[in-house]
């Protein structure tokens, strides 16, 4: 694996202070929960592999994305451990168990979310069986978590925009998801946007729950889809989500995660190309609070030609224990000529205490792109700015909201639904009333 | 008419080695209306003296006072004092990423004035002075001073010098690094500032070139940590002349 970190900025100061146990220079560090051994994420992904054009990792399915196991049988991935690659970073105890099902009588039987739903005419929610034909288009699970929650569902809720539907920002799906308490839960969502199909759905995610849940994005040729996912649980919740994200020739995804409640959050959305000419954009939207552990982790495979992807993951943290991880892994393989890839990831650092892991990867199996980078950055709030700002009048705390402010609405601004804008704004603004912000 | 008064003022900065003391008695009155220019070698301590007025956390106050009309400013926050009239044009303006020129001065003059201003006039205002400070327009949507040259940095602080109207102004090195036409144009408004009435000035400089163009009313030189001579306009001259080095040799040992 190719771990190119040359535009990763990283604060000194943040670093110098004393709560980063066993940070490295290269900002890698296991989950401290998990135990401190054996090598960072598989042997082949510590030698890197800079310049090696044969050190894919072939056989080594830790070391590239494109080996990865992926499965809908939970039996086929070992137990984790939190030395994986993929792991690493997630305090697995506090997984209550998501990690664990099959293994000394854990379950995953709690009751599923309740699905609450609000459409326009013309777009088609329904619940249907395991047996489904529409279910396991989109991906394959690739991990323990998503395989467990892929084996155990019960029923599932399919969004369908028909062909040509031509839905805009006013009239969007909403599927409010309730969660139903702390007994371990699976959950399974399709949304499908047929040929040439336009609309927003918005997955928002509420109440107390820990829950597994896969959710199947699938858009067909030409269609124009945005999907957003809204992560506001009650503070007791876990929520591992693995987004499997298919996109069609000439389709464009418009994807958006919002992190803001919850104990544990562990998004994991997976874009990949079944036709050529088409664009995904991906937008995260995290604010990780005292004790707070959220975990983003992206994949984009272009394996089609003439494809773009662009990655926008922004986060603020605050409070002690507060840990965001984002992940970004993009695959160019030898067949996606003309690719353009750009993914982008800051954090903004508000109090001591906290913790942003920030990793782009590039894998480049190609010369012939158009173009690919990564960027990330984790800064500190800066005491100068303060500063500034205070001597122009300005109070300290209407000061920090504006700075935190101007960092999150980049993201919030891509949404594109102004009803969802408002809430948003307002959501950042009560986590800094909440903080000590 | 307001006045600045600062005495026997004495400020410290925490360093690796300790507790260093900077400023080692300063006094000095300012009243609206006068300019004055405070000048000496680097390491004197005048963009200390700038800095503690403002409020800067970094610098300790170890005795003296500073009051403005008899308010006592060292009690102040850093935005209370700003609210309460002193404005310090900062000599390396920091940026800030995500905020917008057109907010940041709209919510500093909201503060400043206790409500917001008229949107009309305000954005017209905004404009006339962006423009007689040769600021392209474009930059009233860029984030504040991310990724200004220091000529432009500069002339946004003094645009905001223009736009707050603060009682007393603290122009902190202004003219460091700045070309001779940029230097002219901050010049033109800082001039235009003081000739609106009602401002007080303190210009820290270390060259004399800026007098040129601003003409102070007090020349003061500052010499490790206190003023070792005073002077009108005509002490500016002679410094141009002869620098400071008739003073670091009445000052040995200390630095």
């Amino acid at each position: 694996m190719t771990e190119l970190t040359e535009e990763k900025v990283a604060d000194e100061k943040v670093w110098s202070q004393g709560f980063i146990k066993g940070m490295t220079e290269e900002g890698e560090q296991l989950s401290e929960i998990n135990p401190e051994t054996g090598p960072l994420g598989g042997s082949a992904a510590k030698a890197h592999s800079h310049g090696d054009s044969h050190g894919g990792g072939v056989g080594i399915p830790d070391s590239s994305r494109a080996g990865r196991l992926t499965s809908y049988k939970m039996a086929d991935f070992p137990l984790i451990t939190g030395r994986e690659e993929d792991w690493r970073f997630t305090p697995l105890k506090r997984l209550r168990g998501l990690d664990r099902v099959g293994v000394k009588g854990q379950e995953i039987n709690g009751a599923p979310p309740s699905v609450e739903v609000s459409s326009p005419d013309g777009v088609i929610v329904e619940t249907v069986g395991r047996s489904d034909a529409r279910i396991g288009r989109a991906g394959i699970p690739e991990d323990r978590v998503s395989a467990a929650a892929w084996e155990h569902f019960a029923e599932a809720t399919v969004v369908t925009l028909p062909a040509e539907y031509a839905g805009t920002s006013e009239n969007v799906t909403t599927l409010t998801l309730t969660g139903q308490g702390v007994s371990p839960a699976a959950s399974h969502i399709v949304v499908h946007a047929k040929k040439f199909a336009t609309g927003v759905v918005v997955l928002d995610h509420r109440g107390t729950a820990v829950l597994s849940e896969n959710v199947e994005i699938l858009v067909e040729d030409g269609a124009n889809l945005t999907v957003v996912s809204i992560q506001d649980w009650n503070d007791d919740s876990v929520h591992a989500s693995a987004h499997h994200i298919l996109v069609g020739r000439d389709a464009k995804v418009n994807h958006v995660v919002i992190n803001l409640g919850g104990d544990l959050l562990r998004t994991t959305p997976s874009a990949r190309y079944s036709g050529t000419g088409a664009e995904v954009e991906m937008y995260g939207l995290y604010f990780a609070d005292a004790g707070q552990h959220l975990e983003q982790r992206l994949f984009v495979d272009h394996a089609t030609n003439n494809c773009k992807s662009r990655v926008v993951y922004k986060g603020a943290l605050q409070g002690d224990g507060a840990h965001a991880v984002w992940i970004g892994d993009v695959l160019i393989r030898k067949q996606a000529e003309g690719t353009d890839t750009y993914e982008m990831n800051r954090n903004l650092i508000l109090t001591q205490g906290a913790r942003a892991d920030s990793v782009p990867n590039l894998e480049i199996e190609t010369g012939m792109i158009k173009g690919a980078g990564h960027a990330s950055a984790t800064g500190r709030f800066d005491d100068e700015q303060l500063f500034y700002l205070q001597a122009r009048g300005i109070p300290e705390d209407v000061a920090r909201r504006l700075v935190v402010r101007g960092f999150l609405n980049e993201v919030i601004q891509h949404i594109k639904v102004p009803a969802l804008e408002k809430r948003l704004r307002d959501a950042v603004e009560r986590e800094l009333a909440a903080g000590t912000v | 008419m307001s006045t600045l008064e600062i005495k026997d003022l004495h400020v410290s900065i925490e360093t690796e080695q300790g507790t260093k003391p900077i400023l080692k008695g300063v006094s000095l009155t300012i009243n609206t209306g006068e300019t004055h220019a405070i000048m000496g070698p680097n390491g004197s301590g005048k963009s200390t003296l700038a800095s503690t007025i403002a409020g800067h956390p970094r610098y300790l106050v170890v005795g003296g006072s500073i009051t403005l009309d008899g308010e006592d400013v060292l009690a102040m926050s850093v935005d209370k004092r700003a609210r309460a009239g002193l404005f310090l044009a900062m000599q390396y303006p920091v940026e800030i990423p995500g905020v917008t020129m057109t907010n940041f001065l709209r919510t500093a003059k909201t503060a400043i004035d206790g409500e917001a201003p008229k949107l009309r006039t305000w954005t017209k205002d905004v404009k006339a002075a962006m423009a007689q400070l040769r600021i392209e327009p474009e930059f009233a949507e860029r984030n504040v001073n991310e990724g200004f040259s220091g000529g432009e940095k500069k002339r946004h602080e003094i645009l905001q010098l223009e736009l707050l109207k603060p009682k007393f102004a603290i122009l902190d090195e202004t003219d460091s690094g700045l070309d001779v036409d940029a230097l002219k144009v901050v010049s033109e408004g800082v001039n235009r500032s003081i000739e609106a009435g009602g401002l007080g000035t303190l210009l820290i400089t270390h060259y004399t070139r800026i007098l040129r163009y601003i003409k102070p009313d007090f020349v003061h030189v500052f010499i490790d940590g206190h003023i070792a001579e005073q002077g009108g306009s005509e002490l500016a001259d002679r410094l141009e002349d002869e620098g400071y080095d008739r003073y670091l040799a009445a000052a040995p040992a200390s630095a």
